[in-house]
């Protein structure tokens, strides 16, 4: 059905266990450019565990993951990363005490590292600077490059999140709740910032907010448990009487 | 008012009062200065792991013994090594312990690291202390302190002692102004990065088991050249260097004068050997001056209790204390 050279991430059968608890059960995803590939499930579902094993952050027990056609499955994080592997976190991580631009700039140094080169000072790195400039832009926080990082609203915060993972210039984006916390306002920006991204990126997005999942989403990936119960469009995936019953039903309460 | 001004005009009065020290001064206090100024730089070769990486060593002294007993073992026991191979052969030594240390201890973290540190140094210690390898607990004498020469022709004098303080100075200034242009440059900013949100580092690409072992190493390193300076001017070392006091002195210094600054650890060297100098000041503290750790232990509880940020946190601290009140004076 889609073309398999514009596949940038494929997961098969992937797979983690804690101890007794199979946190994701043989999960299969494939990522293509140009789309948004949701996520959804309730709390404890393994959707963060998922996005963890993509990334390389926690090891994988069972299945595999291919990025743009190489096997990555043995590939610690940063080594994926390098390969064009974003990733941003449910929990803000950024350098709190750096300003904005040094945020990016150093998450972008990570394309040239240099690290021989220690007379020259980082700031004049043509590269990583250029690169922050433009993610920064693209993320709509072009005003607040000087600002300290820590001292930004969380919806800003959250802006730098992804301005950061844009930076390295990855191929594949992993955004764990973007959305996490926001206001209204702050939502329809981050959701026009996606909507934006899916050109030249393959998108994963894991995601607690309904409308806006059903608002951006090519494809939707439903998890139970751990396990998968549907994906498919997101017309199609509203209509599945089984996801009705386990997720959307209990949701829509919220 | 400029508030950079402070920033040029006291490390240049600093710099020009320790040059022209010596010409005020012989004996006790030249040595004494030249001690303090090793210790400066060994306070900034920890500075290095602590302040700009996060890595808090207890281990440090190790790298700070190894180099100096290589300088005296690797010496011939009656003639003149040329320093131009003895030092890089110390630095050698030390740089490869800590490459080896750092390879097995980096994998932990936090109380672990410290404790995998302190196990490595006092590994070497009892192999110093334990075995004839260098002269046991006794220590070891430098016969002959090495020369610095070309074709014949001697450039230093490292046994005179103000010849030693300038060549000390040098060493000192060359280490603050590396670190300075390291820490600004893309491997600075890394560890700067590491040390903030190592997560966030490997998710970008980067490799921070490297990082921090390349820093580790360069920290062993430096802590040698201290080891090297210290071997030669007091032409003796003992198995003390390497033990867990000096570690932990090494560190009390960061805290005292304040981490995340290297100017912090210039400081809180300076500052702990005057307090402990101080101490032992027995037309003070007369007999109890015997007891001066017991005053240096306490000042160092109260300097950690009342400046957080250490002594080069203080001007922040202050300014920070008069825009408190301001305000409260406001609201009453």
């Amino acid at each position: 059905m889609r073309d398999a050279a514009a596949l940038l991430l494929r997961a098969r059968d992937v797979t983690r266990r804690f101890g007794g608890l199979t946190a994701v059960s043989e999960v299969s995803v494939d990522l293509a450019e140009g789309e948004i590939h949701a996520v959804i499930g309730t709390n404890g579902a393994g959707k963060s565990t998922l996005i963890n094993v993509l990334s390389g952050e926690i090891a994988i027990t069972g299945g595999s993951v291919e990025l743009l056609g190489q096997d990555v499955t043995a590939w610690p994080q940063p080594r994926r990363a390098q390969a064009g592997l974003g990733r941003s976190y449910q929990r803000t991580t950024i350098f709190p005490r750096f300003t904005v631009f040094e945020n990016c700039r150093l998450t972008a140094q990570a394309m040239r590292e240099a690290p021989w080169n220690w007379w020259t000072s980082a700031s004049t790195c043509p590269i990583s600077t250029a690169a922050a400039s433009e993610a920064l832009e693209r993320a709509g926080l072009s005003g607040r490059a000087d600002r300290i990082a820590g001292t930004l609203s969380h919806g800003e915060k959250r802006q730098l999140e992804i301005a950061m993972c844009l930076a390295t210039r990855p191929r594949v984006l992993l955004l764990d709740e973007p959305l996490a916390g926001m206001g209204q306002e702050e939502t329809e920006r981050m959701l026009s910032l996606l909507a934006g991204l899916k050109t030249g990126h393959a998108i994963l997005l894991v995601e607690h907010d309904m409308d806006a999942v059903f608002r951006v989403a090519d494809r939707i990936t439903v998890m139970v448990n751990g396990a998968v119960i549907a994906s498919d469009v997101p017309a199609a995936v509203r209509a599945d009487p089984e996801v009705q019953l386990a997720y959307l039903g209990e949701v829509d309460v919220h | 008012m400029d508030i950079r001004a402070p920033r040029v005009l006291i490390p240049v009065l600093v710099i020009a009062l320790l040059v022209v020290f010596p010409l005020a001064t012989t004996g006790f206090y030249l040595e004494f200065t030249t001690k303090v100024m090793i210790l400066a730089i060994f306070a900034l070769s920890l500075e290095l792991l602590v302040g700009a990486t996060g890595l808090v060593s207890l281990g440090h002294a190790a790298f700070y013994g190894i180099a100096a007993y290589a300088t005296v073992l690797l010496s011939p026991k009656y003639g003149a090594a040329s320093a131009f191979w003895l030092l890089p052969a110390a630095i050698a030594c030390s740089a490869l312990y800590a490459l080896a240390v750092g390879a097995l201890s980096l994998r932990t973290k936090g109380v672990y690291f410290i404790m995998v540190t302190l196990a490595f140094a006092q590994m070497a210690y009892y192999v110093i202390h334990d075995t004839e390898l260098g002269g046991g607990t006794d220590g070891i004498y430098l016969n002959v302190k090495p020369e610095v020469a070309l074709f014949g022709w001697k450039l230093v004098e490292l046994g005179k002692p103000v010849v030693l303080y300038y060549v000390v100075l040098g060493c000192l200034l060359l280490v603050f102004v590396f670190l300075v242009v390291l820490l600004r440059s893309r491997f600075g900013r890394a560890l700067a990065g590491i040390k903030d949100n190592e997560q966030r580092m490997r998710a970008a690409g980067f490799s921070t088991f490297r990082y921090k072992l390349t820093a580790f190493t360069l920290a062993g390193a430096l802590a040698g050249l201290a080891g090297f300076l210290v071997a030669v001017k007091d032409g003796f070392v003992n198995p003390e260097m390497l033990s867990w006091h000096e570690s932990g002195a090494v560190l009390l210094m960061l805290i005292l004068g304040g981490m995340g600054r290297l100017s912090g650890a210039v400081l809180g060297a300076f500052t702990f050997a005057l307090l402990q100098l101080f101490f032992q000041w027995d037309a003070v503290f007369g007999n109890f001056s015997k007891h001066w750790q017991l005053l240096l232990g306490g000042t160092i509880i109260a300097s950690v209790a009342l400046m957080p940020n250490g002594l080069i946190g203080l001007p922040a601290q202050w300014r920070a204390w008069r825009a408190r009140k301001l305000a409260g004076g406001a609201d009453a």
